[in-house]
Parts: structure tokens; sequence; C-alpha cells
């Protein structure tokens, strides 16, 4: 049983990760484009807006499922 | 509640009211028999799970209608009493958010069809209607709710995946809909055999990734809300285990990031949902 804690780990910080990366590069681009063309600012955000809920989707489903992993398989 | 430790506790608040057909011979959780199939409430998680594929989620149905029919009738509420003078919060609530999706539509959407915005409207206010219940805590409604003689009784439809695929299957529906109308049988079928690599050899490999792609919108759309609204969820039921005194320290801030999530998700969902009837009318 103690392995769903590391498969629970793993999920976690793996996903952390990847969207921390993936929001780098967001957040940087994102800054990037508006000090280049501020006129665009709007348009730039809510584009981005999306994204990151795309972004946020898989790591956020993975913290639900290494909860379930870990308090309702395991414990 | 009938949860007596952590676990179930948990389990508990992740299982719907269900109503369904029990087979004949059944033994229930209390060790009494069923004569013949019967249709009935589930009183346990294992009961619910045996009912099987045709069975009915009665709090997700019912709640996702409430909702529904709150939204209408806001809606027409508003829409009746407003004034071109000095418009009330509520008046001013609703314009904002018309205006919002409106924004929406009309950057994405580049067909014609008098049926998006108003669709677009729809999905965005629902979902966003039955994803803010969740920032109810956990335990009042359940409690009421069992205090009614309802075992379980989970209130946020889009933690149900047969909510979120309820609507996300009626969008896909509507894509092949408009797929087969604008683009006629021959149109859609031409864009499916000959879109990424345009030579008569590639066409069962072309075949394979479109089709693919199409089938995974509905799935990604649905599983994308349900995953969010569940791993929320799933965080607050486990905040609803610590100590009283300590819990807003957790549940403040979650509540207030899924503030985020909630409105992020139902603007990703309506966003998504009009760029994909956006490419169902494009006709090449």
């Amino acid at each position: 049983m103690e392995m769903v804690y590391i498969a629970a780990a793993l999920i976690i910080g793996l996903g952390a990760l990847g969207a921390g990366i993936g929001f780098g590069l967001l957040g940087g681009k994102l800054l990037d484009s508006t000090a280049r063309q501020p006129e665009m600012a709007n348009q730039l955000q809510t584009k981005a807006f999306i994204m990151a809920g795309l972004l946020d989707a898989v790591p956020m489903i993975g913290v639900g499922i290494a909860m379930y992993l870990i308090f309702v398989v395991a414990g | 509640m009938a949860a007596d430790t952590p676990v179930e506790y948990i389990k508990h608040h992740l299982t719907n009211l269900t109503y369904g057909k029990l087979p004949g011979g059944y033994e229930r959780a209390d060790g009494s028999v069923v004569e013949e199939a019967t249709w009935t409430f589930a009183r346990t998680g294992q009961e619910a799970a045996d009912m099987g594929f045709m069975a009915f989620h009665v709090d997700t149905l019912g709640w996702s209608i409430a909702m529904g029919v709150l939204f209408l009738g806001l809606f027409r509420f508003v829409a009746n009493k407003a004034t071109t003078g000095t418009p009330g919060g509520l008046q001013n609530a609703v314009e904002m958010t018309f205006e919002f999706v409106q924004g929406i539509v009309r950057d994405v959407f580049h067909g014609k069809n008098p049926l998006v915005a108003p669709l677009a409207l729809t999905i965005f206010v629902w979902i966003l209607l039955m994803n803010t219940l969740k920032l109810i805590p956990v335990d009042y409604i359940p409690s009421i709710a069992h205090a009614l003689g309802l075992e379980y009784f989970k209130i946020v439809p889009t933690t149900d995946p047969n909510g979120t695929f309820g609507i996300s299957i009626g969008v896909f529906l509507l894509i092949l809909f408009y797929s087969f109308k604008i683009k006629g049988v021959g149109g859609f079928a031409k864009e499916l055999s000959f879109n990424p690599f345009n030579h008569w050899s590639l066409v069962p490999f072309n075949l394979v990734l479109e089709i693919l792609a199409l089938i995974i919108k509905p799935i990604s759309l649905a599983l994308r809300l349900f995953g969010n609204m569940y791993a929320g969820e799933v965080v607050f039921i486990l905040i609803a285990l610590l100590p009283l005194w300590i819990q807003w320290t957790l549940n403040v801030p979650w509540a207030i990031f899924h503030i985020l999530v909630v409105t992020l998700q139902a603007f990703i969902f309506t966003t998504l949902t009009v760029v994909y009837l956006s490419a169902a009318h494009e006709d090449h």
C-alpha cells in the first residue's frame, strides 16, 4: 500500500512541475507581448486566460486523483 | 451522517443519490432481500454500483434543472423589468454577463447562426451557477437532505461526470449537425479525409486522425470541467475533516481560489463550444 503514496507524490509533483513550466512560459510571453504592444493587452489577456484554464486543468485533475488515492484507496 | 471514519466520510460525500433498478433476489445492505426487480433509491454505495448503467442520479438531475430554471427565470425577470433609465444592480450584472458572452461570440464565431449566441449564454450562466453551488459548505445541504431521510446527496452537478457529459454530448451533436448542414455530407467527408495531408494515399491515416480529433472534443470538454470541479470538491471535503476551529485557514483561501476556477471553467467551456461550432461552420 505504500506504493500508493509514492504514486500520489509523483502525480502531484510532476503535475506541479509541468504546470509551473507552462505558467512560466505563458506569463512570460504575455508580459513580453504586452510590453511590445500595449494596445493588444485586453485581447491577449483574454486569450491567456483561456490558455491558463486549459493548462490548469491537467494538474488539478492530478491533484484530485492523488487525494483520492491517498485518502480513499490507501486510507 | 453515516460516516465514522474519514474514508467513509469522503466516500459518503462523493456518492450520488441514485435511483435505479435492483435485480430480483438482490440482498440489500440491511440484510433484506428484494423479491423481484424493483426501482428504488440506493442505500449504500455498493447498491448504487450494482444498479448498473440504467440508474439516475436524482440529485444531479434535480440541481441542474433547478439551476437552469433559476437562470431562465432570473434573466426573464430582469429582461421584463429592464429600464432605459438608471439600471439597478441586478440589471447591471445581467447586462454585463450578456455583453461578456456576446463579446466571446463576436470575437470567435465567424459564421452566421442565430443559435450560437443564446447557446453560449446558456452554457456559460448554467455552468457558472452549477459550479457556484460548490462554494456552499460541503455539509449544509447533505445534512438537511439527511434529516429528510435521503442517505446520499451531492449537490454540485458538475462534480458528476453524467452532468458534464450531458452538456458536452449536446454540444457534440450540434457540431455534427452543423458540420453536415453547412458543409454537406460530401464536404464534411472531404474535410475529414484530406485535412492534415492533402494526398489520396494518406486518406485512411487522415480519417483516423480527424475522427479521433472529433470524438476527443466532447470527452475533453466534459472531463476538463468534471476533473476541476471534482478535485476541488475532494479538497473541500478533506478540509472539512479538520477540527472546526482551524478549518477557515485552509477553507477561505481555497474558496477564494475557487471563485477563479469556477468562472474560468465556465468561460473555457463556453469559448471552446463556440470555437468548435465556428469550425463546424467553416465551408471550404
